[in-house]
């Protein structure tokens, strides 16, 4: 397929997740006024813990502020809640009329992860954002290269969490209720990915076992590249990381995928 | 060369059954037994059959998304489960009980999804449209959300999808269900202009017998995964349905006739139906015998439903 026919399809379904979730208004002032209540409660609490000592890491006060603020809006951009499409459509049987389309279904949910994910910036991450800006005065990237780095791992981050959550959806193929796998997922994508606190305040070992997941690519290294507590060289090996991930689960997804639908095509839905 | 061949094709399920509180059996179930059919292309074939009788089981094969246990297929001279992807683009499917269209999204949105996704030229996509919008009068709800139309507008709404893209061949379940007369006739006449016109192949599974009637070339009819008839509708109607009714209307109230070669099946006042094979009697010499021993004040004849014919042959089927 020649590449500007394959792009545009791509944009057409990054333009349906988009719409699919721009169809919603409602839902979405009720998300922001939720995550803005969140951000408050969780700054007040991780303030506490600079009462005794100045940093953590590489985080001071203000560094932890603009990290809880951050969070509050990418959390949906990297859909830390959760995404169970797939899965309903496994159930359903409607994955079926997917499977007669001349277009992959992994690559229809990335590009339209994108859409979605472009929405949830907008509208869901830059509130949030702006009130840690206006209100506690927190920080943006220091440098024009701080922000393309970060452009460039929050694109990195929305396809490792898409082939994190591929994967826990095509459970789907195999057990009749999935949100089982979804729960356990959520629980440890939202502490692993240094969601719940930043990596940096956990025990070492704690620390040593969550870099070793994919789960900070999803969160904690955009964080980070914001911040500035990456840089240089850290700054490439993160990047590098985040890429590794995103091609390690979108295969494993890709994997998983062919297996179910193997099932799925020789046993019936 | 037929579009689609079927060779000796069946399909085995493995089902678990509790036997005893914790031990379960495995059995294997036959939803399709040694099936042999091939469809010309630019013909209209009816599928039809009681619900379980391996219909979609047999769509789903032809289609790609489940695979036989045994013998060949062949649909657009490609092995469906081995090309689906690549089959996918030469044919349009619409499971009747499915959402298609994107369910958040206006209608048109969807349509002008379906063009990027089957590579459809945007001046092609565009005349279609416009035949699609005119044929099955989209025009009204084309920008309204799929989740708010109601069912009528949703199949309208799902028919174009499936044929958007200029499918070879098309796949329908139950395009008609749930529709109210007129658009059930829009659709009939909407699939016979694309079959005449564009020389496609379609295949539709169906409970209305009307669409059998209306539309199809021939009908295969299938019972317990098995194919136990397959050829046109007259000659299905005069294999099973040679019986036809003679309504008749008396001057008076009369207790029921005696007639030669046929027998009274119902009476209500002076009407009396007389059913009779339409073979060995004709409806005139029936009518003169009927007058002969009663004044007649009014008569119809009754060709037989393709109802009662397909009634009629799952009843024969032995068990």
């Amino acid at each position: 397929m020649p590449l500007a026919e394959s792009l545009s399809l791509d944009l057409a379904m990054a333009r349906v997740g988009f719409g699919r979730y721009a169809a919603y208004p409602i839902a979405s002032a009720a998300g922001i006024f939720t995550n803005v209540v969140f951000g408050l409660m969780r700054g007040s609490i991780l303030l506490a813990l600079f009462a005794q000592r100045e940093r953590i890491g590489a985080y001071d006060a203000s560094a932890t502020l603009t990290y809880v603020w951050l969070t509050q809006g990418l959390l949906n951009v990297v859909a830390m809640w959760g995404w169970q499409d797939l899965a309903i459509r496994v159930r359903t049987g409607d994955i079926a009329t997917d499977l007669i389309r001349p277009i992959h279904p992994l690559r229809a949910a990335l590009a339209a992860d994108y859409g979605r994910a472009a929405y949830q910036l907008l509208v869901r991450a830059v509130p949030p954002i702006l009130v840690g800006i206006v209100i506690f005065r927190t920080s943006l990237p220091p440098s024009p290269v701080a922000w393309l780095a970060f452009a460039v791992s929050l694109t990195l981050a929305i396809a490792v969490s898409l082939g994190f959550r591929f994967v826990y959806n095509v459970a789907a193929f195999w057990t009749t209720d999935h949100r089982g796998a979804m729960i356990l997922a959520l629980v440890v994508m939202s502490v692993f990915s240094g969601f719940t606190i930043p990596i940096q305040f956990f025990p070492p070992w704690l620390a040593a076992i969550a870099s070793a997941t994919p789960f900070p690519s999803m969160i904690q290294t955009p964080v980070d590249v914001w911040i500035g507590a990456l840089s240089g060289s850290s700054l490439v090996g993160a990047l590098v990381a985040q890429l590794a991930w995103a091609a390690a689960l979108l295969g494993l997804s890709y994997g998983l995928f062919a297996r179910g639908t193997r099932r799925l095509v020789i046993q019936g839905g | 060369m037929p579009i689609i061949e079927v060779e000796h094709v069946e399909k085995e399920f493995t089902v678990r059954r509790p036997l005893g509180r914790l031990r379960r059996e495995r059995v294997r179930v036959r939803a399709v037994v040694d099936l042999t059919f091939a469809i010309e292309r630019a013909s209209i074939v009816g599928y039809i059959g009681p619900n379980g009788a391996g219909k979609s089981t047999t769509v789903k094969m032809l289609t790609g998304i489940l695979v036989p246990t045994r013998g060949r297929i062949s649909v657009a001279g490609l092995v469906p489960t081995r090309q689906r992807m690549r089959l996918a683009g030469k044919i349009g499917v619409m499971f009747g009980q499915r959402v298609q269209l994107w369910w958040d999204l206006p209608l048109v949105e969807s349509f002008d999804l379906l063009r990027h996704v089957y590579r459809v030229p945007a001046d092609r996509h565009r005349e279609n449209l416009l035949r699609f919008r005119d044929l099955l009068e989209l025009d009204p709800f084309l920008n309204t959300p799929v989740r708010q139309l109601s069912l009528g507008q949703r199949i309208r709404g799902e028919l174009t999808a499936a044929m958007l893209h200029d499918p070879e061949i098309v796949f329908l379940d139950e395009p008609t269900i749930g529709l109210d007369v007129i658009a059930k006739q829009r659709v009939r006449e909407f699939l016979l202009q694309a079959n005449r016109d564009r020389g496609v192949t379609v295949l539709l599974t169906t409970h209305d017998l009307a669409d059998i009637e209306r539309l199809c070339s021939r009908v295969l009819i299938l019972d317990r995964g098995r194919l136990i008839y397959d050829g046109d509708v007259p000659s299905l109607k005069s294999r099973f349905g040679k019986e036809r009714v003679l309504v008749v209307d008396l001057e008076e109230t009369a207790p029921p006739l005696r007639l030669a070669g046929a027998r009274v099946v119902r009476v209500e006042g002076p009407r009396q139906w007389i059913a009779f094979d339409g073979d060995r009697t004709s409806a005139a010499e029936l009518t003169g015998a009927v007058a002969a021993q009663a004044p007649l004040r009014d008569l119809t004849v009754e060709e037989p439903e393709i109802e009662d014919v397909v009634r009629r042959i799952y009843e024969e089927q032995p068990e």
